[in-house]
């Protein structure tokens, strides 16, 4: 029972890695309908700035992720402005095309800049045990799901409770009325851009510890995240939240519990339930199922 | 304009057609054996996106996953091979047929696959489509690794102890000593890179001929009917589901025998043969080809394979850096041939493409094409 507390718990900090990544997948789609099929590799990127500041440039751990974010908001706004803007209204396949360029170029700069090498990079929290109940808790795992929450919570704050966050609601629900108000629909999705980039940001940032830093770090991430959002529907950021904690738990315990799954069939499990969350119930467990006008 | 039977058109294609079967003929005569073998890679890519652009460019289902149709091909392939009652890796090739029988088998279990896939993807569109083959891509060589008994796991499987030429065995009828080298249809083949090359090239026209004939037809109607507005499509009595399960089928298959011609060429499989940055390079060569164009797809594949070996030898062209004026310092030239450079051209050429010339090759000579009609009309 111990190890199963366990489990959950870790599973938890897991799934809130997910679930930054998941949402920042879900803000993206819910405003301008396209999935970024790049945010994984933004979200490493970022990570690296982080790693240089701390371990090259001897900066302070808090005050490194804090400017990291501030950068990936900066570059997340920049890469909407460069070159999402030009074919917003292309095809799908158009836009497809263009995020996996951009997963190339920075899965390519990555190790153009830093190298393959796998680097260590340090965990924002103390590499320590605490006792809840009699079960030995990661301090680890606690401070990630903790840093997912608050980001979270002040996410929903900045939607709810700001003016621009309800530019941002009015232009992903109906962009010609947006305008018709005065709200600079261009600029909103430049900004969902931007938080987006964030949330990749903090999710690289949690994962590097464990999986130690290199290019390919958050290319399985980003399936689990897919894989989180499809769960939750890739309409609601809520959705997206839930998603991500349950696939969390449920990978972690099916890998630890079912020896044919262990570690290595984690990512086909992942992929099994997009193929069958998409099949059976494509708006998820959260979302509204959409009905097509022909 | 009535259509009736072979049009000045298609004359005109068979005759330019002819002329490169003949080029492919004849340029080994005047390369060297290392670029052979580098050409033979352009054949094997031009099949992948040839079976890739009938499924996405031609049908408009979007896959991010065609590198696991190829792994497929590949691996059955290698098994084939590799299995014959010994333990794998052991077997040393004997020279015979039977090897190359393995490609169509690869192409056929491929296309099985693909057209079984094809029936969850009926129920996926554009960006779900997208979505789901990309954790396919991803996901493949997971279970590679997983089915060791099988596969070979993550140390794969070799095809020979050493490279050889397959098809034909030119074996002295007195002394029954076998040479080197092969002779087919008055040509002397002597090196496995040189044999590569043909071999490929023979399989890439045809299956190049085969996607010509298959989709100026109905089948090629109905895929383009499908592309351009399902609902229209449907209407006009195109069956969805048969269609579009059958240009997953068809362009698994040339994934599949793709997949075993490269894991021929470089003469053994491993998980790491087919990454997911294969199925990602599919995508850019068929976009620097041109999505829905059949030819110019070669373009695209001798811009895959070579784009690395030009990314790195921009150094060459380049001056080492520049002097910034009036003590801002020195602003140098990044090395293109680090690991990663030519990930991030691949990227840029890739946007750049579909923010300016969206038609790929295929769209710019069009747009050459009218020019002079434009001209006209002044």
């Amino acid at each position: 029972m111990t190890e199963f507390f366990q489990q959950v718990v870790s599973g938890l900090a897991l799934g809130a890695i997910y679930a930054a990544l998941a949402l920042a997948l879900v803000l993206i789609h819910r405003a301008t309908g396209v999935i970024n099929f790049a945010q994984g590799e933004m979200a490493m990127f970022t990570t690296y700035i982080a790693w240089t500041l701390t371990t090259n440039h001897g900066w302070d751990k808090w005050l490194a992720f804090a400017a990291t974010l501030v950068l990936a908001f900066i570059g997340g706004v920049a890469i909407q402005r460069t070159v999402i803007r030009p074919i917003e209204r292309a095809s799908i396949l158009t836009i497809v095309i263009v995020t996996i360029g951009l997963v190339l170029i920075f899965n390519g700069a990555a190790g153009w800049i830093w190298t393959a090498e796998v680097r260590f990079f340090p965990s924002l929290f103390p590499n320590e045990t605490v006792s809840v109940g009699g079960v030995a808790i990661s301090v680890i795992d606690l401070g990630t799901i903790a840093v997912v929450l608050v980001l979270v919570a002040l996410l929903w704050a900045f939607f709810q409770f700001t003016k621009i966050g309800l530019a941002l609601r009015a232009s992903a629900l109906n962009p010609d009325a947006s305008r018709l108000v005065g709200v600079r629909v261009g600029w909103m999705l430049a900004i969902g851009w931007g938080l987006a980039a964030m949330l990749g940001a903090v999710a690289g940032i949690l994962t590097a510890p464990t999986t130690t830093l290199d290019p390919t770090m958050m290319q399985a991430i980003l399936i689990y995240a897919f894989a989180a959002a499809v769960l939750g529907g890739i309409d609601s950021p809520f959705g997206a939240v839930a998603g991500g904690l349950l696939l969390g738990v449920g990978l972690n315990l099916v890998g630890n519990y079912i020896d044919f799954v262990g570690a290595d069939l984690r990512l086909p499990v992942a992929l099994l339930i997009i193929l069958v969350v998409l099949l059976v119930r494509p708006a998820g467990l959260f979302g509204k199922p959409i009905a097509r006008r022909v | 304009m009535r259509r009736v039977g072979l049009q000045r058109r298609d004359a005109v294609g068979a005759a330019v057609f002819l002329l490169a079967v003949g080029a492919v003929m004849f340029l080994p005569r005047f390369i060297s054996d290392f670029r052979a073998q580098q050409l033979a890679y352009v054949g094997i890519y031009f099949i992948a996106l040839i079976g890739l652009n009938i499924l996405t460019g031609f049908t408009g289902q979007i896959s991010l996953g065609h590198g696991a149709f190829m792994a497929i091909g590949g691996y059955t392939t290698a098994i084939l091979i590799s299995d014959q009652g010994l333990a794998i890796g052991s077997h040393v090739f004997s020279g015979d047929m039977r090897d190359l029988w393995t490609i169509p088998l690869a192409g056929l279990v491929a296309g099985v696959a693909g057209f079984l896939f094809g029936f969850p993807a009926l129920r996926l569109t554009g960006l779900y489509l997208a979505l789901a083959t990309f954790a396919v891509a991803v996901a493949t060589p997971a279970v590679i690794r997983k089915f060791e008994h099988f596969t070979g796991g993550g140390a794969g499987i070799n095809l020979f102890e050493s490279p050889r030429l397959t098809g034909v065995s030119k074996t002295d009828p007195i002394t029954f000593e076998s040479t080197e080298g092969v002779d087919i249809l008055g040509f002397h083949i002597a090196t496995f890179n040189e044999w590569l090359y043909y071999l490929s090239w023979t399989i890439a026209l045809v299956l190049f001929a085969v996607a010509w004939f298959v989709l100026r037809g109905r089948v090629g109607r109905a895929f383009r009917a499908i592309r351009d507005s399902e609902l229209a499509a449907a209407s006009a009595g195109v069956n969805l589901a048969r269609y579009k399960t059958l240009a997953f089928g068809i362009s698994a298959f040339y994934a599949g025998v793709a997949g075993s011609l490269l894991g021929i060429a470089t003469t053994f499989v491993n998980p790491d043969t087919f990454p997911i940055t294969l199925s990602i390079f599919l995508l850019v060569g068929v976009v620097v080809g041109g999505l829905g164009s059949l030819w110019p797809l070669v373009l695209g594949a001798v811009f895959i394979q070579f784009l690395p070996l030009w990314a790195q030898s921009l150094n060459d062209y380049l001056p080492s850096g520049l002097d910034l004026p009036s003590g801002l310092g020195r602003l140098d030239v990044p090395n293109f041939r680090a690991p990663g450079a030519p990930a991030v051209v691949y990227g840029v050429v890739l946007i750049l493409v579909m923010l300016a010339f969206p038609g790929g090759a295929a769209g710019l000579v069009r747009r050459l094409r009218a020019l002079p009609a434009l001209v006209r009309r002044r």
